[in-house]
């Protein structure tokens, strides 16, 4: 233990998603060297995200508005809608640039061990939205886990009823790698996912 | 398939310990607490990526130490294979394929170990999960895929079962109960169709083995103990005919398993069922017979892989059999059956602490186990 501001900033720091107590004290001390005028523009960014990021009112992802910059593009197509658990999905399908839709971020996947169900989710929304906007395929891009794969089976079953055309992103082999030496779940499963080319 | 090298690096009592195996027989002679058993175990995980006596990688590592590693050389099909995994307290685990970074589960199952040890008289006296992981240690090594679907079905076991307590009590509510039950149903009866596959395969070479050990003529057998009847299902070769027959179960027992809050269908609930003459054998059997049937399951396993190859190249599948601390447990007719056994198989490692209680008529090459370094016999 610490004396009482050193051990506050631990104890603050060891909050934070990912960080453990060895870290929060490594950042801690870190930040006790560091230039004063370093920290104070770190502080400023942390109080400029929250005063002017929040989540977008459409579609859950973050925005410095009322709606994010996805759905204020009047050039994405309305048509097809990527359904996500969080908005670090939206930057990652961001990055290969392959889709040209909007997205639903449900803020995270239904999990009972953490205690949460359909009901916590962002569904009720997504089915508003599905009610009023020309949404014509819904892609289910949920984590390849247990939990991901139970949320996407929960939503193609109730949204099954609504005539869209719902898909799966396919789980499989990484880009790049080499079939010989794909280990054999992940092989076993591209086989499963496979596809119709011609 | 032959281990010729291997290799403990900070791995339980070793800090760093390199053995160059000699074809064939191979025993380890050493005091108790010496570290025989270390290396056996060294040697099991890097085939199977898992201790046959801990569940939890932690402790096998050299205490202080934060990382340990086990090496070793796997002669197959022509090929000299250098395998490696690295133990990582906090971390995770990193493996090495002829010096090259790959995923661990990569390496798994490309050395093939049966070990036999003096806790083996639990897979016939003790509780069902000893069996249960018997079998999916086999599963998984005729059919590398499946371990992803039992890692899978636990996950899914244990959320189905968080569900099931909140749900406790509160009537008819579901809240994606169902999603549960279809994702249950279907790796559940992934499993079930492997384990029954691999109890039939079985069942002749562990009666072979059986029948040598104990000569008094009554059989033993074994048997798929489903909690819920599938093998008709099975049988039948229908696409879904399994998953039906859980589902179905499931909707019979859903009122009970709200009721308790426990996941009570699935073949997390199944046994072996092992029987010697007409009875069962956990229960029922001699303490004797209990060793014979033990015996005949590790030696009925290690016949049905020599026999197979397995999924990798033809039948380069013999493992390499490991007898731990065991002939001091047999008596002189177990022994000997077990040592003729032995005799015939490519690479057999021993460990005993006295050296009277291995059969002269074993041979091969002796090493002393001693203050954390093995040195050769004569
Ligand atoms: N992580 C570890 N770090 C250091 N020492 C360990 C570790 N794990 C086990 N040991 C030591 O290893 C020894 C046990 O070795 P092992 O089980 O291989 O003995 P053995 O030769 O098989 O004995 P026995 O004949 O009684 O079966 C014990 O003395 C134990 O303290
Ligand atoms: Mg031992
Ligand atoms: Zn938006």
């Amino acid at each position: 233990m610490y004396d009482g501001a050193v051990q506050d900033l631990i104890d603050e720091l060891g909050h934070l998603p990912g960080i453990g107590p060895k870290s929060a004290q490594r950042i801690a001390f870190h930040l006790l060297s560091t230039d004063p005028s370093d920290v104070r523009r770190l502080v400023e960014t942390i109080q400029t995200v929250k005063e002017k990021v929040r989540f977008c009112e459409v579609c859950g992802n973050v925005a410095e508005g009322e709606r994010c910059r996805v759905c204020l593009d009047p050039r994405r197509s309305d048509e097809v809608l990527c359904v996500v658990e969080e908005a670090k999905d939206v930057v990652a399908i961001e990055r290969t640039r392959e889709f040209r839709g909007r997205y639903h971020v449900l803020g995270g996947a239904i999990d009972p061990m953490a205690g949460i169900g359909p009901d916590d989710l962002r569904i009720k929304d997504l089915i508003a939205r599905l009610g009023n906007e020309a949404v014509r395929e819904v892609i289910l891009a949920t984590d390849p886990n247990i939990e991901g794969e139970a949320t996407a089976t929960y939503l193609a079953r109730i949204l099954a009823p609504l005539g869209l055309r719902v898909t799966r992103l396919a789980s499989g082999l990484p880009v790049g790698g080499d079939l010989e030496y794909a280990d054999e779940v992940t092989l076993g499963r591209a086989f499963e996912g496979r596809r119709v080319v011609t | 398939m032959r281990l010729s090298r291997i290799q403990l690096t900070d791995f339980r009592s070793y800090s760093d310990l390199r053995i160059d195996l000699p074809p064939g027989m191979t025993t380890l002679l050493g005091a108790n607490g010496a570290g025989k058993t270390n290396i056996v175990e060294a040697i099991r995980y890097l085939g199977t990526l898992s201790s046959h006596r801990v569940s939890t990688d932690a402790s096998l590592v050299r205490a202080g130490e934060s990382r340990g590693s086990v090496m070793g050389i796997v002669e197959k099909a022509g090929r000299s294979l250098a395998i490696e995994i690295t133990i990582v307290i906090g971390g995770s685990n990193s493996a090495r394929l002829n010096r090259a970074p790959v995923r661990p589960r990569e390496i798994a199952g490309i050395l093939r170990t049966v070990v036999f040890s003096p806790e083996d008289i639990d897979l016939v006296k003790g509780e069902p999960g000893g069996r249960r992981r018997f079998l999916d240690d086999l599963c998984v090594t005729l059919s590398p895929v499946l371990a992803g679907d039992l890692a899978d079905y636990e996950r899914v076991v244990r959320q189905r079962g968080a569900l099931l307590k909140a749900l406790r009590g509160k009537g008819s509510e579901t809240s994606a109960l169902e999603i549960w039950d279809e994702k249950l149903a279907t790796l559940g009866a992934r499993i079930l169709r492997a384990r029954i596959e691999a109890i039939r395969a079985l069942v002749p070479y562990v009666s072979a083995a059986y029948a040598d050990i104990d000569h008094t003529g009554t059989a033993c057998s074994l048997r798929y103990g489903s909690s819920v009847e599938v093998e008709a299902a099975f049988d039948s070769g229908q696409a879904r005919g399994i998953e039906e027959a859980l589902l179905e179960a499931l909707a019979r027992e859903g009122p009970r398993e709200r009721e308790r809050g426990v996941c009570l269908v699935g073949p997390h609930r199944d046994d072996v069922v092992l029987s010697i003459g007409d009875l069962p054998a956990r229960g029922y059997a001699s303490h004797g017979e209990s060793w014979s049937a033990a015996l005949a399951l590790r030696l009925g396993t290690y016949s049905l892989l020599t026999a197979t190859g397995g999924p990798d190249s033809g039948k380069d599948g013999e493992p390499v059999l490991i007898l731990d601390d065991v002939f001091a447990e047999l008596d002189g007719h177990r022994r000997a059956a077990l040592a003729e056994r032995a005799s015939t198989a490519q690479q057999v490692v021993v460990t005993a602490a006295v050296k009277a209680d291995v059969p002269a008529a074993l041979g091969g090459s002796v090493f002393m186990v001693d203050g954390g370094k093995v040195t050769i016999d004569g």
